[in-house]
């Protein structure tokens, strides 16, 4: 049990905060342990997550990826041209859309990073911009609406009433979301290729002379992050009903401190989806406790900072150090 | 294959040049390996050891090579898998190991390399490298990451892993650098048994002993150039020695008696739980005191108390007669105090930064001006100083720390704590990976700064080095100071015997 947990420090911290959280929240807002909260929680952090689980694998390869958010916009804004274009579509031809576009962006990321040996945080930030002003230009800032019926369909995989008549119900982006995260895990954790993206984000150098590929590596990485930021447009605009060119603009920041919360180290190496499901939750509980306590929404930032700040400059205080401390002097 | 029977070679290299800017690190080297050899490769710092075994492995490119033969194959342009797969493996002198994975998955990796997709068995992989480490006699917590796990340690998961792989070839750049002398014997002997199923072996040291017991033959090799082939037999360490640098290195017995000189420091009943345990001794000025024993004896852990970085659980210190008591690292170094670490590489040293920078970092307060800025000119002195002192190999001062070979880089740690210009300084294992010439110059200078009244603590795992280096001898064994001996009345063979026994 102690060699499982020791993998976890991180991630165990956090689910004992988060779980405090929870306990102080049912007591202090009523409405907050109620399942239609729950499933609301659910339904507003899907699309979070799944941008959440791209970053956490470029995270773990070594990289930073800022531009992820407002390609989900190119993305949408695309796709919605496109599909429109050709009559409508239909759901697998979104998500082949939409996939294939996140994939192109992605793997520019990759090519501007390996090629031409620039780090990643100037690439993506560079690409951010270049992104957002295009997107700007070309759609002249205007929304799209219109959009084909089965884009905008309201899909439930899981309804329920209860006696007082008040509805609690998942959306299909939750499904999806589930999907992206258990096809990161098993990248990320079950395959070879995935093992080999820890190895060159802990140190590249004997990544290479082990032969890994890291030209392929950047690939795998930052088209993953494209490809969920794809499948994180299509779902949003599910979401939405329609397409907003600014409306993901400034989400990134939230998203990387929730995945950095989760204990995903900046310089790669180390992350687990685990950590990152409960950063993700962390940041969606905050936020919810305190607009059902009614607290300004700029206490969230701040709080969010601030934890931030807690969890990196704790982490070295290790718990398995303190067990093994424990164990010598017996 | 087509050669003869008693001309079988695992590898042949000839005229394979290679240079990184303006540094020539190999130039027209001819290098053949038997079959089943132990084969020794040998040279002073940066003489391109490391750069050739690279080459062979496909990690650089040469620039130029008249012929690369791998067990009779002529290879054009390999890559690291290719050499694998063909049946290389290498252990790498800065480990090549991956600190947040675990040691299992340190130990398989290689398994894991290719772009093919599929599964990832860890089972497999636990069951296998729990086998490879059975067979290297060791047991380590193999769901631990590897950063828990202390220098030797992770030296032995480097082997585990070299030899995952049924290879026919096994390079072993300095696998014994950070290895005590029970942990070497082992490996020494899983060599020998390698070579005797046939597996050839270069292995790359700069304890010479080790080097003239296991070796059949040693290339030797000095400034990129090929100086030539010889074999062991009759082959004393002097006239290596001389091989490789060129010149003829004595050794001799330095101790002298300092008993009135005053005491600089002194520890007494010092107690640490689990580590130390009622250790009394005391420094002098000008004295140099060796301290030796097998790992795990808590040398290293009394050397961490005294310099503040744990705190003792019992006893007292006292420096210049004051009592002392560091709560941290940076309280030692204002006392006086200054630390080679064992683990130079990852904790001394600031890998991209420029070699200048790096010697002059702990003194960065002497070099400045009136107006608080660094003086330029002051800082360029000082690192030609030291690089001269310590004949450190390097291209240019602004290169950065990494692109100098691993010796010189233990010479600019050494250089950055001799600048601090302390009262003790403690050297632990200060010569891990330094060659025999530059030994004797860090030595000579380590007698030098004796005579000018710094108490100096040598940890040591080598005998032939508190022997030849220091005045009094301490023996530790399981945490406790076992016995003192003088090396001007004890020899090198009773020594090892009382350590060994
Ligand atoms: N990547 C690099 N960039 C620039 N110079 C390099 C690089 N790698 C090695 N060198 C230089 O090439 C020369 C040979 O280095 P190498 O590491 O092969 O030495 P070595 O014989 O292994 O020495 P040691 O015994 O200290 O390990 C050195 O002068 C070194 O500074
Ligand atoms: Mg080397």
């Amino acid at each position: 049990m102690r060699n499982v947990l020791r993998g976890y420090t991180v991630e165990l911290r956090l689910a004992v905060v988060l779980a405090l959280i929870c306990i102080i929240l049912s007591f202090s807002a009523p409405q907050f342990a109620t399942l239609s909260n729950a499933t609301s929680l659910l339904n507003n952090s899907s699309v979070n997550l799944i941008w959440a689980v791209g970053l956490l694998v470029v995270l773990i390869a070594g990289g930073i990826d800022i531009s992820f958010a407002v390609a989900s916009s190119v993305v949408q804004y695309v796709a919605a041209t496109l599909l429109l274009s050709i009559g409508g579509g239909n759901w697998l031809l979104g998500f082949l859309f939409c996939g294939t576009l996140g994939i192109l962006l992605g793997l520019l990321n990759a090519w501007l990073i390996h090629g031409f040996r620039i780090i990643s945080i100037v690439v993506t930030i560079a690409t951010f911009n270049a992104f957002f002003g295009l997107l700007m230009y070309f759609s002249r800032g205007r929304n799209i609406y219109g959009l084909p019926d089965w884009w905008t369909a309201r899909i439930f995989i899981f309804e329920y009433q209860n006696a007082q008549g008040v509805w609690s119900e998942l959306t299909l982006a939750v499904g999806v979301m589930v999907a992206c995260v258990v096809a990161t895990w098993l990248l990320i954790q079950r395959s070879n290729i995935g093992r080999q993206l820890y190895a060159f984000g802990d140190n590249p150098e004997g990544a290479r002379r082990a032969g890994v590929n890291i030209a392929v590596m950047q690939g795998v990485a930052f088209g993953w992050m494209g490809l969920m930021a794809g499948i994180a447009g299509l779902m949003q605009v599910n979401i939405v009903k329609e397409v907003v060119p600014n409306a993901l603009y400034g989400r990134e920041l939230e998203v990387l401190a929730a995945v950095v919360l989760g204990g995903a180290r900046l310089g790669g190496g180390k992350g687990t989806i685990l950590g990152c499901i409960l950063g993700v939750m962390f940041v969606a509980i905050t936020q919810n406790g305190l607009n059902l306590l009614g607290v300004s929404p700029f206490a969230f930032q701040m709080i969010i900072g601030a934890a931030i700040l807690i969890a990196i400059s704790t982490s070295n205080i290790d718990l398995s150090q303190i067990l093994r401390r424990k164990e010598v002097r017996q | 294959m087509t050669t003869a029977p008693a001309e079988r070679f695992a590898l042949r290299l000839h005229k394979v040049s290679k240079a990184f800017g303006g540094v020539q690190a190999l130039n027209k080297v001819n290098f053949e390996v038997r079959a089943g050899e132990i084969h020794c490769l040998a040279g002073e710092n940066g003489c391109g050891k490391s750069t050739l075994i690279k080459v062979v492995t496909g990690v650089h490119q040469p620039e130029t090579a008249e012929l690369i033969e791998l067990f009779g194959e002529k290879v054009d342009r390999i890559n690291p898998v290719q050499a694998r797969q063909m049946g290389v493996s290498v252990i790498w002198q800065d480990l090549a190991l991956f600190p947040h994975m675990s040691v299992a998955e340190n130990i398989a990796f290689d398994s894991l390399v290719g772009l093919t997709p599929r599964a990832v068995r860890s089972r497999d992989m636990m069951a296998r490298s729990k086998a490879v480490l059975e067979s290297l006699g060791v047991q380590l917590d193999l769901a631990a990451p590897l950063q828990d796990l202390q220098i030797a340690q992770r030296q032995v998961v480097a082997i585990a892993r070299a030899l995952m792989n049924d290879a026919k070839l096994i390079f072993m750049d300095e696998p014994t650098a950070s290895l005590t002398q029970s942990e070497t014997d082992r490996l020494l002997d899983i060599v020998r048994k390698l070579s005797a199923n046939g597996v050839a072996i270069v292995f790359v040291s700069h304890r010479l002993a080790e080097v003239l017991d296991i070796a059949e033959r040693v290339t030797v090799v000095r400034d990129g150039n090929l100086v030539g082939v010889y074999p062991t037999a009759g082959m004393t360490q002097a006239h290596l020695g001389e091989l490789m640098t060129g010149q003829l290195i004595e050794t001799e017995v330095t101790a002298r008696d300092r008993s009135d000189a005053p005491t600089v420091f002194a520890a007494e009943n010092l107690t640490r739980h689990g580590e130390f345990t009622d250790v009394s001794f005391q420094i002098r000025a000008g004295e140099v005191l060796g301290l030796t024993g097998l790992i795990g004896a808590g040398r290293t852990e009394l050397a961490h108390v005294m310099m503040g970085m744990r705190q003792a659980d019992g006893g007292q210190m006292r420096l210049n007669g004051a009592s002392y008591r560091p709560s941290n690292i940076r309280k030692a170094i204002a006392q006086g105090m200054a630390y080679v670490s064992e683990d130079r590489l990852s904790l001394g040293l600031l890998q991209k930064q420029p070699i200048a920078d790096n010697t002059v970092i702990s003194v960065l307060r002497k070099l400045t001006t009136a107006t608080g800025l660094i003086s330029e000119r002051r800082k360029a002195e000082m690192v030609r100083h030291w690089i001269r002192e310590l004949g450190v190999k390097i291209g240019s001062p602004d290169d950065p720390i990494s692109t100098l070979s691993g010796g010189n880089q233990q010479k600019v740690v050494l250089a950055k704590w001799l600048a601090t210009d302390p009262k003790l300084l403690i050297l632990d294992s200060p010569t891990v990976g330094v060659d025999v010439g530059a030994r004797a110059g860090i030595f000579r200078i380590v007698r030098a700064l004796a005579d000018q009244g710094l108490a100096i603590l040598l940890i040591s795992d080598e005998v032939t080095e508190v022997m030849f280096n220091a005045d009094r001898i301490l023996h530790m064994a399981d945490g406790r100071l076992v016995a003192e001996y003088d090396p001007r009345t004890v020899t090198v063979p009773e020594l090892e015997e009382h350590i060994y026994a």
